[in-house]
């Protein structure tokens, strides 16, 4: 029996967002549609980070909504919330409220307040989603908004609707196989691979990243930003993947996943334009996540785990930094120096801020996440782990080479003014505060985020005891010669230990969460 | 007393930092003078804690005073080992640590290997077992001495950095020139960048390198070192780029930081190498229990090679050598007092003080001993051509600078301790002086001149051939062609890589839309306009 929390938080977070969306298309002044959605976006970011403190209190793994609406129709708890989600719904709740909050007046008719509530309420709907069917449907739905401002914008769908409809079709191959192939703790090779494929073609994986910077060039910043930032594509890896994928291909997964964090960094060095800059700094990023997702070590895990929180939350930042200086300047090239220093230097000092605090430099939010991750990625491929550090390096200097950019040069004399509005400085105040107090009191959420990877870690472990990876027969047997015979023979035992039943995922989770209530190591 | 006066020493930075921070987050303008004093404040109360503890270490004889505030982050496995397949594999190379005994133990709450086995031998181990063990262990280190990243810490999901700061014959003399050369310059950058606009911005900068030279100097594990060796890498290369209305600087700057980043990713391999070889990140584990410079390192020799060719990377990246000592010149084109606090005196200098503190490592390796003193060497003969030829004053004392710091590290790679020490402090001392008179060398050559009656005597050619001079001279006003080289064969190649990656990317959205370039461009215009 999963816990309750003491009020229906997840149900309101994701309520208010939808009302609000029909409040706002309802609405035709589009000042007081930002009204409408501030208001929704604040009420929100109340209830995720009312559930989040709930659920810290319960001190469960997971725990579902009191008074589960959604239960009492589906008979099966859809939204619930649990150690890997909990801190993730306010970040993104936050990520959204601070993009509609920082929308400057002179933008409000051509960003649609209406389908950015709509999709957070999809986005936080699919982070506290554990059905997989469930993850899957509000994946697909997640992709129309950003298709639709495409559609009106009369930019070109096509590169986005073949990616993210292969990536639909895969995931609805691939779990229908897992399906129907029973209750197979490990699902079969294909059907991991088709799933494993479809969350890289979302995470925008090399070489199926193009429409990540198509999105970004033809959408609005703010849209493609929010598209991304809440990072699904590791939700689905840890909800649909890595339960049922053997360590290996997690592992060989690990080793694209790098490849493209430092392709993505070298990309990002070189772009003359501000937004592909940014689109394949955050890619090289996300991969550095799913990287260490993948590396299935708990050291890692738990620096993959920091590293999403810190990356959502810092580059989420920086992106609206950048949205910022779009409004004020237009497409930002990376040709020529901005000067833009003088009129605002509060963003400057954000937009260094947040990037410094992506590439996990010391004393901000992703320091200590950077560093488990190398040491993570390190310990399972000593050379190839070492990817990690020279992707974060190429991410430096193209983050550096950005802020010349952008803010350095001769200062120019405009009749309008430039400088921060309130809202802005708002959104700058909260994300300094978050970004220095994460990174100068790290402890509580290392720990936080090393329990959830520790309980997500026995996710696999029940699986991983049925049925022990071989990597290579022949390897094993050359082991086994070098074994110490008592070493051996129980290791022989352990291979003749009666499996244990076979379990689903979901029976996997149940009984993960009745571990962690009674306290079982 | 001791610790508290530790404790302030690295709190007087952070406390500056913390209030000029805090002022511009919260838009409160602070006056000059403001400024001015509480930079004067926080050093003054720095250095007198920094003199209070080298009186109490003279007067008690005392070599080694350690601050340890905890654990800034730790985290402990409830499990020992991680379920992955290949982390199995692992667990099968371990086997021959693990005792039979040990397999029945509770699972291991935060404690580290070592602890593990010496419960086990506790626990009644025949002799004979820990005979087995005491040769499973040699040969597990024999073992990482191959393969430097795989021991039995890494197996276990367990992870802390240890807040813990040393005052030691090293740190205490380099904490006392840092905190006396930066009272000294920022009492000079307050009249020199009088009603400057970016006054504000230098002295926040400035805060940033403060600090970042304490935490480095006092640093007693190799975390904490790379915290404060990033911090004066970040207040360096925004220093270079401080006067931003201008394209040079910010060029310089930025690559200022491309140099430093890259030997910040050695520093950082090195530091996690260390870290899983040692156990921990401490440098009491890495130069074993005695006290610096009598430090023995604990690690095998190919290990400390491994390593020490990691952190002798990033000190060459530090410190301007050869072949990365092209940024130096570039650095001047900072304002004058952070050239030199920075590049004269202080942040040239922490590549060699790195050497200085892991210098346990370098007595377990010839070879490693050999590479520092060939680098030194190298670098010295190249920066004493290079600075005779320059027509700035400022590069020449650049390159003069790093004649002296290439010096030093030759004395580091000999073996010799203390006299790079001094030699290091004289140095920074006299460096300081010169660069904070620059600005003002032709009113000092026609005093001079005044005084004399005569012209200076000009510096001799020496007997050296007319054709070598000029071949010399083009080499030396060329600077070695160092940074042409490293353009061109490093940076032309990456760009040109990325550069055909991006075309091919393009096209191939571009043909995957169903667009041709002319109305993708157009539809890119159309998009920038309306953002």
């Amino acid at each position: 029996m999963i816990p309750e929390l003491h009020f229906p938080w997840l149900e309101c977070s994701i309520l208010l967002p939808l009302l609000g969306a029909v409040a706002c298309g309802l609405l035709r002044d589009p000042v007081r549609s930002q009204r409408v959605a501030v208001i929704c976006g604040v009420l929100t970011l109340f209830c995720t980070t009312g559930e989040w403190l709930d659920f810290a209190l319960i001190g469960s793994f997971e725990a579902h909504d009191h008074w589960d609406v959604v239960q009492w129709f589906f008979r099966k708890d859809i939204f619930v919330i649990d150690e890997l989600s909990a801190p993730l719904l306010p970040l993104t709740s936050l990520l959204y409220l601070m993009t509609m909050v920082s929308t400057l007046r002179t933008k409000l008719g051509r960003f649609s307040f209406g389908l950015t509530l709509a999709s957070e309420a999809i986005a936080l709907g699919t982070l506290s989603c554990h059905s997989p069917w469930g993850i899957i449907l509000l994946m697909s739905l997640s992709v129309v908004p950003p298709w639709l401002e495409l559609y009106r914008r009369g930019a070109s769908t096509r590169v986005f609707s073949i990616h993210m409809g292969l990536s639909v079709i895969l995931l609805v191959i691939g779990w229908s196989l897992v399906d129907f192939t029973g209750d197979q703790p490990r699902a079969s090779l294909l059907s991991a691979s088709l799933l494993t494929l479809a969350v890289l073609l979302r995470a925008g994986a090399c070489p199926l990243h193009p429409w990540m910077a198509d999105l970004f060039e033809h959408a609005t910043l703010g849209t493609a930003l929010l598209f991304v930032a809440p990072m699904t594509g590791a939700y689905a890896v840890m909800h649909l993947v890595f339960p049922v994928a053997p360590a290996w291909a997690m592992q060989s997964i690990a080793v694209l996943s790098l490849t493209t964090a430092v392709y993505a960094a070298g990309m990002a060095t070189i772009q003359t334009d501000a937004r592909r800059f940014f689109c394949f700094l955050f890619l090289s990023h996300s991969s550095l996540v799913l990287s260490g997702l993948e590396i299935v070590t708990t050291i890692g895990l738990t620096g993959a785990l920091c590293v999403w929180i810190s990356v959502g939350l810092s580059l989420g930042g920086f992106g609206l930094t950048l949205r910022s200086m779009e409004s004020r300047i237009g497409r930002i090239s990376l040709k020529r120096y901005h000067g833009m220093y003088e009129h605002t230097p509060t963003l400057a000092g954000l937009f260094l801020l947040t990037g410094l605090a992506s590439i996990g430099f010391p004393g901000t939010i992703g320091f200590i996440g950077m560093e488990l991750l190398v040491e993570g990625a390190v310990d399972v491929y000593p050379l190839v782990g070492l990817a990690v550090v020279v992707a974060a390096a190429l991410n430096s200097i193209a983050i550096l080479r950005a802020y010349f950019r952008i803010f350095t040069g001769r200062k120019f004399e405009t009749s309008v003014m430039l400088r921060s509005r309130p809202s802005e400085r708002f959104a700058v105040t909260v994300l300094t505060i978050l970004v220095l107090g994460g990174g100068l009191w790290p402890q509580p959420g290392v720990a936080s985020r090393h329990h959830a990877a520790e309980a997500l870690m026995k996710l696999r472990r029940p699986h991983e005891e049925v049925a022990p990876p071989v990597i290579e027969p022949q390897d094993e047997e050359a082991e086994d010669e070098v074994l110490p015979a008592e070493t051996a023979k129980q290791h022989a035992e352990n291979q003749n230990q009666p499996t244990t039943p076979q379990r689903t995922p979901t029976e996997l989770r149940d009984q993960v969460a009745l571990i962690q209530v009674r306290g079982d190591p | 007393m001791l610790t508290i006066a530790g404790i302030i020493v690295v709190a007087a930075p952070l406390l500056l930092l913390a209030v000029f921070g805090i002022a511009t987050l919260l838009r409160i303008s602070l006056t000059e003078r403001n400024m001015a004093r509480f930079t004067e404040a926080s050093t003054v109360l720095g250095l007198i804690s920094a003199l209070f503890i080298l009186a109490v270490m003279l007067a008690t004889n005392e070599r080694n005073v350690s601050v340890v505030l905890g654990d800034w982050v730790r985290i402990s496995g409830s499990h020992a080992h991680d379920l992955s397949g290949r982390e199995e594999q692992h667990d099968h190379e371990a086997r021959p640590l693990e005792h039979p005994s040990e397999k029945t133990m509770p699972e291991d709450k935060g404690s580290d290997a070592g602890a593990v086995i010496k419960s086990v031998n506790e626990n009644g181990a025949t002799e004979k077992e820990v005979a087995e063990q005491e040769a499973a262990e040699e040969a597990a280190e024999n073992e990482v001495a191959h393969a430097p990243v795989r021991d039995e810490e890494s197996h276990s999901d367990h992870f802390h950095f240890r807040l813990k700061f040393v005052f030691d014959r090293l740190s205490v003399p380099f904490v006392i020139m840092t905190f006396v050369l930066c009272g000294v310059i920022a009492a000079f950058a307050s009249r020199y960048l009088h009603r400057d606009e970016g006054f504000h911005r230098f002295f926040i900068y400035f805060s940033f390198f403060q600090l970042g030279m304490i935490l480095s100097s006092v640093a007693g594990t190799i975390e904490t070192l790379f915290f404060g060796w990033e911090l004066v890498g970040l207040s360096s290369a925004l220093l270079v780029a401080f006067f931003h209305d201008r394209p040079a600087p910010v060029a310089n700057g930025l690559r200022v930081w491309a140099v430093y980043r890259v030997a910040d990713a050695a520093f950082l391999v090195a530091a996690l190498t260390l870290h899983h070889l040692s156990g921990s990140g401490d440098f009491d584990g890495i130069a074993g229990q005695g006290d610096w410079p009598n430090g023995t390192a604990v690690l095998s020799e190919g290990s400390a090679l491994f390593v020490g060719c990691l952190l002798l990377f990033a000190a060459a990246g530090k410190s301007a050598l050869v072949p990365f000592s092209g940024w130096l010149p570039r650095a001047m084109e900072g304002p004058t007092p952070s050239s030199a606090v920075f590049y004269g005196a202080l942040s040239v200098h922490l590549g060699a003080f790195l050497l200085l503190r892991v210098s346990s490592l370098l007595d377990e390796s010839l070879t490693l001993r050999i590479l520092v003193i060939l680098l030194g060497l190298i670098t010295m003969i190249y920066a004493t051509m290079v600075a005779r030829v320059q027509t700035d004053i400022k590069s020449s004392l650049a390159f003069s600078s790093l004649t002296q710091v290439s010096i030093i590290v030759v004395e580091i790679g000999f073996g010799l301790r203390y006299i790079p020490l001094i030699h290091i402090i004289g140095h920074a001392c006299l460096r300081t002086l010169q660069l904070i008179r620059a600005p003002s060398l032709l009113r000092d050559y026609n005093s001079m001149i005044n005084a004399i009656g005569a012209y200076l005597p000009e510096a001799r050619a020496g007997n050296v051939s007319p054709t070598m001079r000029s071949r010399l001279y083009r080499f030396a006003f060329d600077r070695g062609n160092l940074d042409s080289l490293l353009d061109e064969y490093v940076v032309r190649p990456f760009v040109l890589v990325f550069s055909w990656s991006d075309r091919m990317e393009h096209r191939w959205t571009t043909w995957l839309s169903g667009q041709s370039k002319s109305t993708d461009d157009s539809a890119n215009e159309k998009a920038g306009a309306d953002v």
